[in-house]
């Protein structure tokens, strides 16, 4: 398996990336740590003619917390990302979740924002900007715009970013109330596989220990990351019991159609979906009321 | 199609080859620089036999074009043994505790174990597991694989 022949050439910066992108045809493509581009190529599942290296570029790399959001820049490691105590500190669920991404190889080469580009409906890292609402900023020699993650996440491995556009960040907000917890959970084959069916929560609890702000959404059961809106509002002002969760959840078999494949088929999707986003509310709360 | 001239180091060595955009850093390094302890397995970034470490960290030279590599730091498991060719205290373990079966996953298995134990000179068998998860035996024989890290891991320490 080699990829077919291909042009290639190194940028230093983003304004350089943009303008390679606008002068080259809609079949160039970017490459970042190349963890699914490579693989994809060598399969000639993808044939790109030219082959844009972002690797390197110094701006294109780092975190940070810039007032109430944490900013990773696109081509930030994974395995970086992982190890950074701003983002254990500032973000717990990415941190838990950048655990089941990939194994120690991948992640010292994936990035951040490879993996937002990519869109994989199973992914954890568009699971969590899509629970957290995170924000995607892109460039192109036309200018920059920052796109919300219910508008970038179009369809299974696809974005709506037009092809001169460059990603350049990502943006988490932050919840800064004491009382929050975070809860991710998956089912894969092996650990560090795709997951099956994932789920993601962060919840805040008031004084009485009442859920005031609630975020859910799953992947792997449907073409991208969903958010739960009609578990959100039926769990909001409530105390999040046992109980009270399960019977919020009822609805998620309803709302999502995945899709069966040779590891697990869609009713097993369909009803494991469900369990993860259970559990991933539990721990989200139990968090919050430590 | 571009073709390009890639310098590197490689186990200390400064190297120099000619390759198309697209070989990969493996094929690169076997096919042209002669280092062949390198495997190539999946070639698409499944099975990590071809592991080698790069700029300090395990990487998969299947995922990697060589031209990317210009400049960087290569080991492979021929960077491994000593100067004077002997094993290394991970290879030796490997050897002692018959860590391999057919063997074909086996540079790739002490690449990651080797960068696993210079970051963690004491790793337990859940760190062993996780440094090789990425890494398939299809002997599989894992058990052994994490007795001979263990035994390297103390013979390291001067346990």
């Amino acid at each position: 398996m080699k990829a077919a022949p291909f042009d290639y050439m190194r940028v230093a910066s983003i304004d350089e990336t943009c303008k390679a992108l606008a002068e080259a045809g809609d079949d160039a493509r970017l490459i970042a740590g190349g963890q699914t581009l490579v693989p994809l190529m060598a399969m000639r599942m993808a044939r790109p003619s030219l082959l844009i290296d972002i690797n390197g570029i110094e701006e294109l790399t780092g975190i940070a917390v810039e007032g109430d959001e944490l900013v990773i820049k696109a081509c930030t490691r994974q395995a970086d990302t992982l190890a950074s105590d701003i983002v254990r500190e500032a973000c717990p669920l990415l941190a838990d979740a950048l655990s089941h991404v990939g194994h120690t190889q991948t992640r010292n080469r994936g990035t951040v924002g490879g993996s937002l580009c990519n869109a994989d409906p199973s992914a954890e890292i568009p699971l969590i900007a899509r629970t957290l609402d995170a924000t995607m900023t892109a460039r192109s020699a036309a200018g920059e715009r920052r796109i919300a993650a219910a508008d970038f996440f179009d369809f299974a491995m696809t974005t709506s970013l037009e092809p001169q556009e460059c990603l350049t960040e990502v943006r988490f907000p932050i919840w800064r109330d004491p009382d929050t917890g975070h809860g991710f959970h998956e089912v894969s084959i092996r650990d560090s596989d795709f997951a099956l069916a994932a789920a993601a929560a962060q919840a805040t609890l008031d004084a009485a220990g009442n859920c005031t702000r609630l975020n859910v959404a799953i992947g792997g059961a449907s073409p991208t990351a969903m958010r739960l809106g009609p578990v959100e509002a039926a769990l909001t002002g409530t105390d999040l019991s046992d109980e009270a969760i399960k019977d919020a959840s009822a609805v998620i078999a309803d709302l999502v159609e995945p899709q069966g494949d040779v590891h697990a088929n869609a009713d097993y999707r369909r009803r494991v979906v469900r369990v993860m986003a259970i559990r991933a509310i539990a721990s989200a709360r139990d968090e919050a009321k430590e | 199609m571009s073709e390009h001239t890639i310098k590197l180091t490689v186990n200390g060595r400064e190297m120099e080859g000619r390759a198309e955009a697209r070989t990969t850093l493996v094929d690169f390094l076997r096919d042209a620089l002669d280092l062949t302890g390198t495997h190539v397995g999946c070639e698409h970034g499944v099975c990590g036999a071809c592991s080698v470490v790069m700029d300090g960290v395990p990487v998969r030279s299947c995922l990697i074009y060589a031209v990317q590599a210009e400049g960087a730091q290569i080991t492979t498991v021929e960077g491994l043994e000593g100067a004077d060719g002997a094993l290394s205290p991970l290879q030796d373990a490997f050897w002692e505790n018959h860590a391999m079966q057919c063997g074909y996953c086996t540079p790739g298995m002490l690449i990651a174990t080797h960068a696993l134990l210079q970051e963690n000179p004491d790793p337990d068998d859940e760190a062993i597991r996780e440094a090789i998860g990425g890494n398939l035996c299809r002997c599989t024989g894992y058990q052994q694989i994490v007795e001979a890290v263990k035994m390297a891991a103390a013979k390291m320490r001067g346990a």
